[in-house]
Order: C-alpha cells, then sequence, then structure tokens
C-alpha cells in the first residue's frame, strides 16, 4: 500500500467515521454508563438486577417478532424467486412496486392501517356492521409487522437469488432436476447468505419495535419497545437504558448465531 | 487497516467526550446571544410558550391574538417602555413535562409560559417562576373568585388562570342504556365489553379508579395506589384499549362507546359526531387549571405582564375561549351573549321541549352550569382537612417509582395468548431441525468425498 493513498483514504473515510461516532459509537457509551450508574452517577448493578420482572415482555416481544419474521419469509421468499424470474424489464417495475409503500412513512403506514382496521373504520364498517375487532390483538400487530418489514426481507433476497450464476439453473437442469429439485438443491442454498440478511433486517426492528405496537395494540399489552420509551418518558433514565443494553446484547447473541449459518465465503454481510 | 480505523474511532471518541466534558462545565457561564434572540435595535421580542391549538391564532376566521397585541402594544404602550416594538415569538408544548425540561435546561428564556395547576406547585417549590403581584394587574378583577388563591399558588403571587377543565364520561348515547349512567362504575360495566377506552398513562387512568373507591388521588399512602391498580387489572378484560390521542378518532368513528375525557375535548368530538353525550361521575373528578406564568429567566417581564393582561380583556378572552372551546375563569366572558351564542351554535346546541324547558345542555351549559366543587361534592367530603384535593398534586419520588412499577404490572399482566407460545416454539423447532438437517447433509457430503479423495 502506498503511503499517499492511505492518506487519502483517511480523508475519504473521515467524515463516515466522524458520523459513526458521534451518532453510534457515542451513544452507545452513554446507554452503556446509564445502564450501571444510579440517578446520583455513581456505579450500580439495581438497574440489571431489576430486570427479571421484564421477561414476559422480552418473551412476549420475541415472540411476536419471531412469528412476523417467519411470515415475512414464507411470502417474501417465493415473491423474491417470482421477481428475479420475471424478465428484465418487469423486473424494474416490479421492485419499484414492491418499494412503493416505502415511500410513504413507516409511521403514516402503521397510523392507516389503524383507521382502515378499527372497528369503526371502511372494512369493518362495509363488511362487519362494524363487529370486526382488530385492533388491539396481537395477530394485528404481527400484520403490522410483515407488512411494513416485508420489503426489507424481499430485497436482499432478490439480490442473492439474481446474482446466482444462470449456469447453475442450467447445471442443474442437465443432471435432472426439475423445477422444484433445482429450487430445493441449488438455489435455495445458494441464496442462504440473502435469507440471513433479510432475516436479520425484519427481525431486529420487530423486536424493538415500539410505534407499531401501540398503535395496533391498542395498549393493552407491551413490547420491549414500549416498555424503553415510557421508562424514558417517565425520566427513569438508567432502567430504559438498561434495558436497551440487555436488549442489544441479545440481537448480538442471536446475530453471532445466525452468523455461523451464514456462507463463509460471502463473509460479514451482518455485524 | 482495520487496527488504525479502530484506533481512529477511539481517539475520535476521546475528544468528543472532552469537548463534551468542557461544553457541560461552562454550562453555568453565559449563554447570552445563543439563537434566540430577545432584542434587536429598537424590537423586544416576547417568547411565549403555550400548549399545542391552545390560542386564538387567526385561523378560520378568528382574532390573531399575538399579532393584535403587537398591534396593540406598539400602538398605545411604545412610548411607556421608551418607544421599543415587540413582536411575539410563539411555540408549542405537547405536554407539562416536555415543557419543564425545556425551562429546566435553560436553552431559551420564555417571557409566558401556560403549565397546569400541579406543575405550577412545582415550579414554584423551585424557584423557576417570576414572583410579582398579579391581583394589581388592571384586568386582573375580572378573574372570578374561585379561581383566586389557588391550592398551587394561594398568595396569587405566580399565576393568572387561563383555562380550567372537568374530567367526565363520554359515551355514546346509541349503545349505552340511560341506566348504567352516573357513575364511574360505567367504565367496569361488563355489558360493554370492548367498547370502552381507558387512559394510557398512569396517573389518569389510576385516577378514574381512585374517584371510583373513593381513594385520595393525590395520596401517599401505597397501599391505595396498589388498590387503584387492582381495580384497573379487573377492568383490563373489558377494554378495548388503551389510548392517548386516538380517542378523537374512536370516540367520533364510534369505535368505542366509552371514555373517560375532558369535557372541552367532549365539544370538539360532539361537532363532528353527534350521538355522543357526557356527564360528570357522582363519585368526583379531577379538574385542572392552565395558568399564565412567567418564568424566572425572562428578560422582559414587564412586558409579560403587559401581554397577560391583554389576554384578559374580553376580545382577547372571548376569542380565546371560543377557539379552545375550555371553560374560561374569566367573568368577562362567562357573562358575554356572543359567546354564549356562539357556543351553543358551534360546538353543542341544547335542546328544549314544548314548554321551553331545556333537555338536553348545550356547550355553554356542560362548562359552567356546574361548578367544580359543585360536582366534587361528594369526593370533597371525603377528604374534609385537604384545599381542592381532586386536583392533581406533584407526586413523591417515592410514588413515582411505586406508580410505574404498578403500571407495569398492569401492562403485563394477562398479556400473552397460548397460540403464540404454540407457533412461536414451533416456528423455532423448525428452524433448528432444519439447522440441524442442513449440518447432516453437510458431514455426510464431505464424509462422502474424503472417501472418494482417499480412493
Amino acid at each position: 500500500m502506498k503511503k499517499k493513498n492511505s492518506i487519502m483514504r483517511s480523508i475519504a473515510a473521515a467524515p463516515h467515521i466522524f458520523w459513526a461516532v458521534l451518532f453510534i459509537v457515542l451513544p452507545l457509551i452513554i446507554v452503556v454508563y446509564y445502564a450501571f450508574t444510579d440517578e446520583s452517577g455513581a456505579f450500580a448493578l439495581e438497574n440489571i438486577a431489576s430486570l427479571p420482572k421484564y421477561a414476559p415482555i422480552f418473551g412476549l416481544s420475541i415472540e411476536l417478532s419471531v412469528i412476523a419474521t417467519a411470515i415475512c419469509l414464507l411470502i417474501g421468499y417465493p415473491l423474491a424467486y417470482v421477481i428475479s424470474k420475471a424478465k428484465p424489464e418487469h423486473q424494474k417495475i416490479l421492485v419499484m412496486l414492491l418499494m412503493l409503500p416505502m415511500w410513504t412513512n413507516l409511521l403514516i403506514r402503521t397510523y392507516s392501517i389503524m383507521a382502515i382496521l378499527d372497528n369503526g373504520g371502511i372494512v369493518s364498517t362495509l363488511f362487519f356492521d362494524k363487529s370486526l375487532r382488530l385492533i388491539g390483538t396481537k395477530g394485528i400487530v404481527i400484520f403490522g409487522m410483515v407488512y411494513d418489514f416485508l420489503p426489507y426481507m424481499v430485497l436482499p433476497i432478490y439480490t442473492c437469488i439474481s446474482k446466482i450464476d444462470k449456469r447453475m439453473w442450467e447445471a442443474a437442469a442437465d443432471l435432472g432436476c426439475n423445477t422444484f429439485m433445482t429450487l430445493w438443491k441449488v438455489i435455495l442454498p445458494l441464496s442462504r447468505s440473502g435469507i440471513i440478511s433479510g432475516v436479520t433486517m425484519v427481525l431486529v426492528p420487530s423486536i424493538s419495535t415500539f410505534y407499531i405496537s401501540q398503535k395496533l395494540g391498542g395498549g393493552t399489552f407491551e413490547l420491549i419497545g414500549d416498555t424503553i420509551e415510557r421508562q424514558f418518558i417517565s425520566g427513569t433514565l438508567n432502567t430504559g437504558a438498561a434495558i436497551s443494553f440487555v436488549m442489544m446484547l441479545l440481537i448480538l447473541l442471536s446475530l453471532t448465531v445466525m452468523n455461523k449459518f451464514a456462507d463463509p465465503d460471502d463473509g460479514g454481510i451482518i455485524v | 487497516m482495520r487496527k488504525r480505523l479502530f484506533r481512529m474511532i477511539l481517539v475520535l471518541t476521546v475528544a468528543l467526550l472532552s469537548i463534551l466534558a468542557l461544553a457541560s462545565c461552562s454550562e453555568g457561564g453565559t449563554e447570552e446571544g445563543e439563537t434566540p434572540v430577545y432584542r434587536d435595535g429598537d424590537t423586544v421580542y416576547l417568547n411565549v410558550y403555550n400548549w399545542g391549538e391552545y390560542i386564538s391564532d387567526g385561523g378560520e376566521g378568528s382574532l390573531d391574538t399575538n399579532r393584535e397585541f403587537e398591534e396593540y402594544f406598539n400602538t398605545y404602550l411604545s412610548a411607556k417602555y421608551g418607544g421599543v416594538k415587540v413582536r411575539v415569538q410563539y411555540s408549542t408544548y405537547p405536554t407539562n413535562e416536555d415543557m419543564y425540561a425545556k425551562l429546566k435546561n435553560g436553552m431559551v428564556a420564555y417571557d409566558i409560559v401556560i403549565p397546569s395547576d400541579y406543575m405550577i406547585e412545582k415550579m414554584i417549590e423551585e424557584d423557576m417562576l417570576y414572583s410579582f403581584d398579579v391581583t394589581s394587574l388592571e384586568n386582573y378583577k375580572y378573574i372570578t373568585d374561585i379561581f383566586r388563591s389557588p391550592y398551587y399558588d394561594p398568595d396569587n403571587r405566580y399565576s393568572v388562570p387561563y383555562t380550567y377543565g372537568m374530567l367526565g364520561i363520554i359515551y355514546n348515547r346509541t349503545v349505552v342504556d340511560e341506566s348504567d349512567l352516573g357513575s364511574w362504575e360505567l367504565l367496569w360495566n361488563e355489558k360493554y365489553d370492548g367498547d370502552i377506552l381507558q387512559f394510557n398513562n398512569p396517573r389518569d387512568a389510576s385516577a378514574t379508579a381512585m374517584y371510583y373507591l373513593g381513594i385520595d388521588v393525590n395520596s401517599r399512602n401505597p397501599e391505595d395506589w396498589i388498590r387503584a391498580i387492582d381495580k384497573l387489572k379487573e377492568q383490563k378484560s373489558l377494554l378495548q384499549g388503551y389510548v392517548n390521542d386516538e380517542i378523537f378518532n374512536k370516540m367520533t368513528t364510534e369505535s368505542a362507546a366509552i371514555a373517560p375525557y375532558f369535557v372541552g375535548d367532549f365539544l370538539t368530538m360532539v361537532s363532528e359526531e353527534e350521538n355522543l353525550d357526557f356527564f360528570y361521575p357522582k363519585e368526583g373528578v379531577n379538574y385542572f387549571v392552565d395558568a399564565m406564568c412567567i418564568p424566572k429567566a425572562s428578560k422582559n417581564p414587564e412586558i409579560a405582564k403587559e401581554y397577560i393582561n391583554f389576554m384578559l380583556t374580553e376580545e382577547v378572552a372571548v376569542a380565546n375561549a371560543e377557539y379552545i372551546g375550555y371553560a374560561s375563569p374569566n367573568s368577562l366572558v362567562i357573562n358575554s351573549d356572543e359567546y354564549r351564542e356562539y357556543m351553543n351554535t358551534e360546538y353543542l346546541a341544547p335542546t328544549y321541549d314544548d314548554e321551553g324547558n331545556m333537555i338536553t345542555l348545550g356547550a355553554y351549559e356542560l362548562l359552567y352550569d356546574r361548578k367544580p366543587e359543585e360536582v366534587n361534592a361528594a369526593y370533597n367530603a371525603l377528604f374534609p382537612d385537604k384545599q381542592s384535593p381532586a386536583c392533581y398534586r406533584s407526586y413523591t419520588p417515592e410514588i413515582q417509582i411505586l406508580l410505574n412499577d404498578l403500571w407495569e404490572e398492569l401492562k403485563i399482566y394477562d398479556s400473552t395468548e397460548t397460540w403464540i407460545h404454540v407457533s412461536s416454539a414451533s416456528i423455532v423447532a423448525v428452524v433448528l431441525g432444519f439447522a440441524a438437517y442442513s449440518i447432516y447433509i453437510k458431514k455426510k457430503r464431505s464424509k462422502h468425498y474424503r472417501k472418494k479423495k482417499t480412493k
């Protein structure tokens, strides 16, 4: 490596590093600081020790987001496959259609789901004589997660499948695989890294969401994101920071496990 | 490269941290000349900090209060203050706590804030408000007697009442039977399973249970709060949800039929959905007062006083009361025929029988016919030694922490369902099974290849 080259590199990287330090590293340090201190600023472990009582909330958040991720994968994989098999000019349109909802802000989309599916909303009034009760159930929260995060599942898988060498398909066919067997034995294993990054990109925001559960869940139950939000609003920063800290550890742990399954050749897609 | 990157991050972090530390050290020093402008030549900027939608702002043909004040001041009062001109800089906050936090960190020196009673009490305790004899204001005489010397400001040294309001229950006439009305019990009535809403904040929600049970809403006894939350747990299965602002949408689209809320907001809802109705529960209700105060940091307290005085004049006070829809403590407003007429046509019209007797109340009657102490007579009698027992007071840190914990318990209570455990467990099982299967296949294959190689 030439010296000049490396100076150029650090200059080019400087804005990002500055950004990362200011908005990622520093906030992380602050979170850890608050998680391990009490209100007077002295070192304390009580915040972490008080966490077991939140176990049911952690459990519910994880369960709901696991279900939502599974549904996303079940819907998203075939969709990604279909898009990648379409004609190139159609592909562009299909991807754009997939991205289209994301042009509207997530909060607005969630709020409109609430307005549409509420028992005084359009669907209930037209078809169920206002007797349909969806808002406030866990099912509708899962639906909200799937609706909001589906593109994050489809896009990485689509990218992954369309990168697969065309000759692989031909080779599979030559060796006697029908369409299904090609999919099962060749395409699925080769798109593993796409699946894993898709799963990550859906699972992580679903676990930590608070807006979806607040608006669609009717406030009768809390996910971990709601709990953190409430802690910060009511001024108990230390507990809030402790929950966030443990949450981050859990996510890091699950990502590490998932990384084990990622293709070592593709390397470092996650973390 | 990676090492170098890491070192760079480390160095930058340390540098930033030290800058932050330095910044926090110098916080006590001069802050003047920060972003907000207080004076520019002859122009003095008056910083008014108010709730959202809480002043007549010129929209829909109403009076533009702030512009009117500027004009009035610059025409008539300018000479008294050495020829300065005033410009009002108006901004809004969503909750008392937001306003408090912003004032506490002292980034902006506001000249006018309009907090609620308990917050005023807290701010007086913390010496955040400018003290003066409010009765010396020319127009203070219009404030009705019951709002003078309130519990939070007994000597009238900090605050001038702006609006007040009472809590009650909003219900849908087409759903709720008349025989079920009158009591907080309606919120616990199993007949309306799934039609009931509750506040999504610990203070207001537990208060509904406390009025119902006859408990002091400012109790310092943990037992009382535990009892209140237990009562809320009982209610949880009947609820459609815990809500904040969504209540407007849910009540006006008839998604829900019963909700506790303030009478002023009911008037806004009823102008959209006429099946709604309102009553004050007999056990007692919360009532609040929002009052104009001058923060201690104000740069122009004298001009701020002129502003407060201006807000009490008839035209302005009526315009504000009409715009906001909350009750006014100003006798000029209460006695204004124009105002009564406006409220009973724009918000809610009363209905009369053949002999001209009012059967249902109009907006004006709902707001003013019953005084807080009258609505709360039964409740006040439970606590004869306390002043305004139905008003919230700021609570002690111990109660704050306890209430947070109890609220969490309430949210966790009865919050999961079997199908969630079953389906998430089966998904995890499938994933683990698949992982095990692929590892098995991999092993088998590599064994196969090794065999081939050795051949």
